[in-house]
């Protein structure tokens, strides 16, 4: 039973701060995804949290209580590192077993742990192995059975999927939310991989230039980005941003794109877009898969425009195509069999339901 | 000119391949040739100084005639020899036992110092190990003086009697084990620097999280770490000081009455001072069996070692 809160915590290293004040409400039992490009503070963060950077600022508390001045030994915490960081001349055995010696933990119920999370990762048969012969994958298991054996209040894992292959990265992925359904204890998750944090996550928090940029379920990051960061960082493809501009003509609220291209703005968000005519650097944000091909039935707000395409990129079960409005780079996501050739002009429907205006000087999302 | 060249040289391969070449061709012939240098090296400055002093130990004092093991027998009945074979083991293996301790401690805290400063420290520490040991063992002498020196002038400062540094057995065994410790430690020191800074920092990290202490990381992790450095850092040592001969030869000559002779001096104060050079050589190949135990022992450990981590 444990949460994690941050309240203003912020780390400075000499005159560089990382973190800059963030407060962070972690439930008990709840997986927690931090995520963010290079830099952005999520690993400092992890690690303030782990007890291994000192706070420059703010509280920590873990279950209720301010762990600032605690050493890690004393959290009460797990940690899986992004390189394992696996006792090289303890067996198996030895690695998952000793934190529990190191509390001095009965014999008996070192073994009975053991063997549970032994089972529960799969890895029964490698426990009188050294570490060196075992495979990427093999490790970062031991690595994460070490955690599970502790059985402690908070697991934080520090990249753990970074030095595996693309395949059996996504293996492990499943591998991990699969244990947390099972030993169901809050963790915090750091990675940079903004799949590993959608598929994993309870709740993402986006972070960048060491504050955070938003928190909220995936589906809400995905779906109602706050900030164009934010919009620009979660989902692949990126989403488009396309300079544009409001315009009110003969009573309805339009987005024009270029001199030649305008889309009428839904009528549901007439009245939030308003306020916007007629300013300057306003962005107009599109998934991909809200641009694709014509189809015969049309929905609401779904309006269709021709545009030559520079790049067609097959990707099996769907087609990506690249072309420019008014100087920017634009992807749509079309049907594999929609002919798309590059070079040749194309029929495209853009799905303004989906749209996004973005304030470009403030970056956020109106 | 060089295609004329290379067309004469294609057609003489061409038309008889001589065994010669075939046999310059191989590539275990390449190997020895390139190893050849290494090879006379060997034979030149180790093969044959070790053969010819074997032979040597087996002549009698005037090298007119062949004694065979008459040498060793003579050896093994003379108290002062196994003085000697005492006194050797107990300098080396003190010896070896404090420059590890005090190499060990140094290394940890220079480990600690921040990067800025470190190199400066390194530097100072490494002095003791850089000079010539025959130089600083003389300063050495000085400070041990009984009448002028500066311990003895300190000491006296407390109202605590002078001290026969080099004068008395069991304090001159103790002045020869300490000098060869102020030049070895700077050693230890600078090797288990390295093996610490090998060590992976996210290893201690794991190990403060798993719940260890500072003592409990040293002893679970930076000690099974650094554990192939240490013996054969020992290993090292325990044979360069063994076979130490500037630091008794210029502190005490093998005095007060030969009580703290290692086999290096003895071997030179039998052999050259009183001129029984096959006597000396015997001396001298007795370091040769107890060394190849203990190297025995510790390699052995290292190569099982060795393929875990």
């Amino acid at each position: 039973m444990a949460q994690v809160t941050l309240r203003k915590v912020v780390k400075m290293y000499d005159e560089v701060q990382a973190v800059r004040g963030i407060d962070l409400d972690i439930t008990d039992k709840e997986f927690i995804v931090l995520v963010g490009p290079s830099g952005c503070g999520k690993s400092t963060t992890l690690r303030m949290i782990a007890g291994l950077e000192e706070i420059s600022g703010g509280d920590i508390a873990i279950g209720g209580d301010v762990v600032n001045d605690v050493p890690p030994k004393d959290r009460d915490i797990a940690m899986v590192f992004q390189n394992y960081a696996l006792y090289p001349h303890m067996n198996v055995y030895e690695n998952m077993s000793f934190g529990l010696k190191l509390k001095r933990t009965p014999k008996e119920e070192i073994d009975k742990r053991v063997k549970q999370a032994a089972q529960i990762l799969d890895i029964t048969e490698l426990l009188d192995r050294k570490p060196k012969q075992l495979s990427g994958g093999q490790r970062q298991r031991v690595a994460m059975g070490r955690a599970i054996v502790r059985d402690p209040k908070v697991f934080l894992f520090d990249e753990p999927l970074s030095n595996l292959d693309a395949k059996l990265r996504v293996q492990m992925r499943t591998e991990i939310k699969k244990v947390h359904q099972k030993v169901r204890t809050t963790t915090v998750y750091v990675t940079h991989d903004q799949v590993e944090a959608m598929t994993l996550a309870d709740r993402v928090v986006v972070m960048n230039a060491g504050l955070i940029e938003q928190v909220g379920s995936p589906n809400d990051l995905y779906h109602s980005p706050t900030t164009k960061f934010v919009a620009g960082f979660i989902g692949s493809p990126a989403m488009n941003f396309i300079p544009c501009q409001l315009e009110q003509a003969a009573g309805v609220l339009r987005v024009r794109l270029s001199d030649t291209l305008s889309f009428p703005v839904p009528a549901d968000r007439t009245a939030r877009y308003t306020p916007q005519v007629g300013k300057a650097n306003l962005i107009l944000g599109l998934r991909p898969e809200h641009i694709t091909e014509t189809r015969p039935h049309v929905e609401p707000n779904q309006h269709d425009f021709e545009n030559p395409i520079d790049v067609v990129e097959p990707m099996g079960m769907e087609t990506l195509v690249y072309f420019t409005i008014a100087g920017s780079e634009v992807c749509g996501r079309v049907n594999p069999n929609a002919g798309a050739t590059a070079e040749k002009p194309m029929k495209l429907r853009a799905d303004l339901s989906n749209m996004h205006l973005i304030d470009d000087s403030t970056g956020k999302v109106l | 000119m060089a295609d004329i060249a290379a067309r004469g040289a294609v057609t003489a391969t061409g038309s008889s391949r001589s065994s010669l070449h075939k046999l310059m061709q191989r590539k275990s012939t390449i190997a020895f040739l390139m190893a050849l240098p290494l090879i006379v090296l060997i034979l030149t400055l180790v093969a044959y100084p070790a053969g010819y002093a074997v032979y040597l130990a087996m002549l009698n004092k005037g090298m007119t005639r062949f004694v065979g093991f008459g040498n060793f027998d003579f050896l093994f009945g003379r108290e002062t020899f196994w003085m000697v074979v005492y006194q050797s083991c107990l300098f080396a293996i003190t010896a070896v036992i404090f420059k590890a301790i005090i190499g060990f401690v140094v290394a940890h805290f220079v480990h600690n110092i921040p990067s800025k400063g470190q190199r400066k420290w390194r530097g100072m520490l490494l002095v003791p190990w850089v000079i010539p040991p025959a130089m600083s063992t003389l300063a050495w002498l000085w400070l041990f003086d009984p009448s002028y020196s500066a311990f003895n002038w300190i000491l006296a400062g407390f109202g605590i009697d002078r001290i026969p540094w080099t004068g008395e057995t069991g304090w001159a065994r103790f002045s020869v084990i300490l000098v060869n410790v102020w030049i070895g430690a700077p050693f230890f020191m600078i090797m288990y620097l390295a093996a610490l800074k090998s060590v992976p920092e996210q290893l201690y990290e794991a190990a403060s999280i798993d719940g260890a202490t500072w003592w409990q990381r040293i002893w679970y992790v930076t000690l099974p770490m650094m554990r192939n450095i240490i013996a054969i850092t020992a290993l090292f040592s325990l044979i360069v000081t063994f076979a130490n001969f500037d630091i008794v030869r210029v502190l005490t000559k093998g005095d007060p009455l030969n009580t703290t002779h290692v086999f290096a001096t003895w071997a030179f104060r039998v052999g050259i001072e009183s001129g029984d050079i096959p006597l000396g050589a015997s001396v001298s190949l007795f370091m040769v069996p107890i060394l190849a135990v203990a190297a025995t022992f510790i390699l052995r450990d290292i190569t099982k070692r060795g393929s875990e981590v």
